[in-house]
């Protein structure tokens, strides 16, 4: 039995599905990268195992229990952080270990906060806002308060999209690193497949929407710890990024885009007069047999 | 230093100066019953030497009657946040409430104050000799209401869902997050409500003691234009009009102070 669960969840939001069929299954312990398109439904995914939003069919387990709603046993950082700016990073990360840890003394949470602080390295900024802080300070607050939840599993949306070039990198080293010290299931979501496969143990593209869905999973045998400089030289690294990429653009050639658009045809047959005329000022049926059609054209993007 | 002074100290005064030209030449041409600046002066010198002097009802120092002006001014202000803000929340998180209330507010609205008056007089004559000042009240709660409402409205529709998303993965009870996400993430708004209301409550005040008789500077100012002394109703509106703008400006600096945070 898996840890976490999708079976066949569609969702959409009264139009064409975003997402369509969606089968995964993570076990304890993993660690899994699901790449797509930016637009492909990856937040809708995340926000559907996070329960803030509800599938519109099929259902979603974490350890055997149906998820109806959004709950602390499932970690999340966002893309945008969402931390609250009016809060310090420590009372931010508190509010959090407050709300879950209901009966825990003061000095408990508080000691708690600082230790999930320390383990990301942000022990000199606790005092301060989310404001005055750089993009990955942020992000690494966000991750600190994801953790500090005590989550039974993680969940990364495009964590460091918005973050440049290096902090990238080094956050990826940090994400990498407490997640060997704490051995959580994360579940990470990212436009990069570099990021994926350099940090998972699986990695399953998600197809381009509308009707997006998952592809094959890619089992990633990098023994870890993971060189950064070693690894683009990994003949398995290569070769596997060439199948995700191939793939994914493979997904998104196949998609046609149908359009319904109205044609009016010139006037060429003559008006059939053996149909009576009617005094009415608004013509219920058009005289002429052909005046309007309908065509559907079949366009390639 | 040179430039910051002429900014702020010789370019207003230049409109001081033009608007006193102004005065004069109205009053030796065509405005025969309005008094003069110097006359203005002369005559309100004892209500501005002695600000506080109390030599009968209707006879103070022009500060004493501000400070009575001021304290029923608060007194109806408090009153107008305690009743719009929670109204601004619920209108703010209930589309239904919105429905239900929205049209009825938008037409109270723009109720002038000489209207509401009268109809408060009639709702506390029972209060007997309180019915004026409860009165009163009940015009400027009414009156200055509406911005703390609308802002506080739009503040709780214009939280970003990340905020409401950590609410609610933290699962976090209603009272926690009514004063840990809900409130903090409008307070700008609410302020820039608050800020407006005084504004209106204060130029409620005037009206309210107008027709009430009350001591203040607006009760002050309708007797002496019963008492034909046209001097003291100048007085009153320069006195009305600095006062006004003190409050403004506190305001907008407790406003700044809650913006940044």
């Amino acid at each position: 039995m898996a840890y976490l669960e999708l079976n066949n969840v569609s969702k959409d939001f009264g139009g064409t599905p975003v997402l369509k069929d969606i089968n995964l299954s993570v076990e304890k312990g993993e660690f899994v990268a699901i790449v797509g398109f930016s637009g492909a439904g990856k937040t809708t995914l995340i926000s559907l195992i996070a329960g803030l939003l509800k599938p519109s069919s099929g259902f979603i387990k974490l350890n055997d229990l149906e998820i109806t709603e959004p709950g602390p046993d499932r970690g999340i950082v966002f893309q945008n952080y969402s931390l609250l700016p009016w809060l310090s990073v420590f009372e931010n990360i508190l509010l959090a270990v407050e709300a879950v840890n209901p009966n825990w003394s003061a000095d408990k949470c508080s000691g708690h906060v600082e230790k999930y602080i320390a383990m990301v390295n942000l022990t000199p900024a606790r005092d301060k806002k989310p404001g005055e802080l750089s993009g990955g300070m942020r992000q690494r607050v966000s991750v600190a308060r994801a953790l500090a939840m005590e989550p039974q599993i993680l969940l990364l949306d495009e964590p460091l999209s918005a973050l440049d070039a290096l902090t990238r990198a080094t956050l990826q080293d940090e994400i990498s690193r407490i997640r060997s010290e704490t051995n959580k299931t994360v579940l990470l979501i990212t436009n990069d497949p570099d990021e994926g496969i350099y940090l998972a143990d699986r990695i399953i593209p998600l197809t381009a929407g509308p009707n997006a869905t998952l592809g094959p999973s890619f089992k990633i045998e990098i023994p870890r710890p993971r060189d950064r400089k070693s690894i683009n030289h990994d003949g398995h690294f290569k070769q596997l990024r060439r199948e995700i990429v191939e793939f994914m653009l493979g997904s998104k050639s196949e998609r046609h885009t149908a359009i319904t658009r109205k044609l009016i045809l010139p006037d060429i047959e003559p008006e059939d007069l053996n149909v009576p005329r009617t005094m009415t000022a608004w013509r219920k049926t058009p005289i002429r047999k052909h005046e309007q059609k309908e065509e559907s054209v079949e366009v390639e993007p | 230093m040179k430039t910051f002074k002429f900014d702020w100290l010789v370019l207003p005064l230049i409109g001081v100066a033009a608007v006193l030209i102004l005065w004069q030449v109205s009053c030796a041409t065509w405005a025969h019953d309005l008094p003069t600046p110097a006359k203005t002066w002369e005559s309100s010198k004892p209500y501005v030497m002695e600000p506080f002097a109390k030599r009968g009802e209707m006879d103070q120092g022009i500060l004493r009657f501000t400070w009575y002006s001021l304290i029923l001014v608060a007194k109806g202000y408090a009153l107008a946040l305690i009743i719009g803000t929670p109204i601004g929340f619920f209108l703010g998180l209930s589309k239904t409430f919105t429905k239900i209330f929205d049209p009825l507010i938008q037409v109270l609205r723009p109720v002038s104050p000489l209207a509401w008056l009268p109809l408060g007089l009639v709702l506390f004559t029972s209060a007997g000799k309180n019915a004026s000042e409860l009165g009163a009240l009940f015009t400027i709660a009414i009156c200055s209401m509406w911005p703390t409402v609308m802002n506080t409205a739009v503040g709780v529709r214009a939280i970003p869902q990340d905020y409401l998303n950590v609410a609610k993965v933290l699962k976090l009870s209603r009272s926690k997050t009514l004063f840990k996400v809900l409130i903090p993430a409008t307070l700008p708004y609410m302020f820039t409500g608050f800020r407006l209301s005084l504004g209106i409550a204060w130029l409620v005040i005037v009206a309210a003691e107008m027709l009430t008789g009350r001591p203040g500077v607006g009760g002050f100012l309708w007797q002496e234009y019963n008492a034909l002394i046209y001097e003291h109703i100048i007085l009153c509106i320069v006195t009305i009009g600095v006062v006004g703008f003190i409050l403004d400006r506190l305001m907008s600096v407790v406003e700044r102070k809650f913006k940044t945070a």
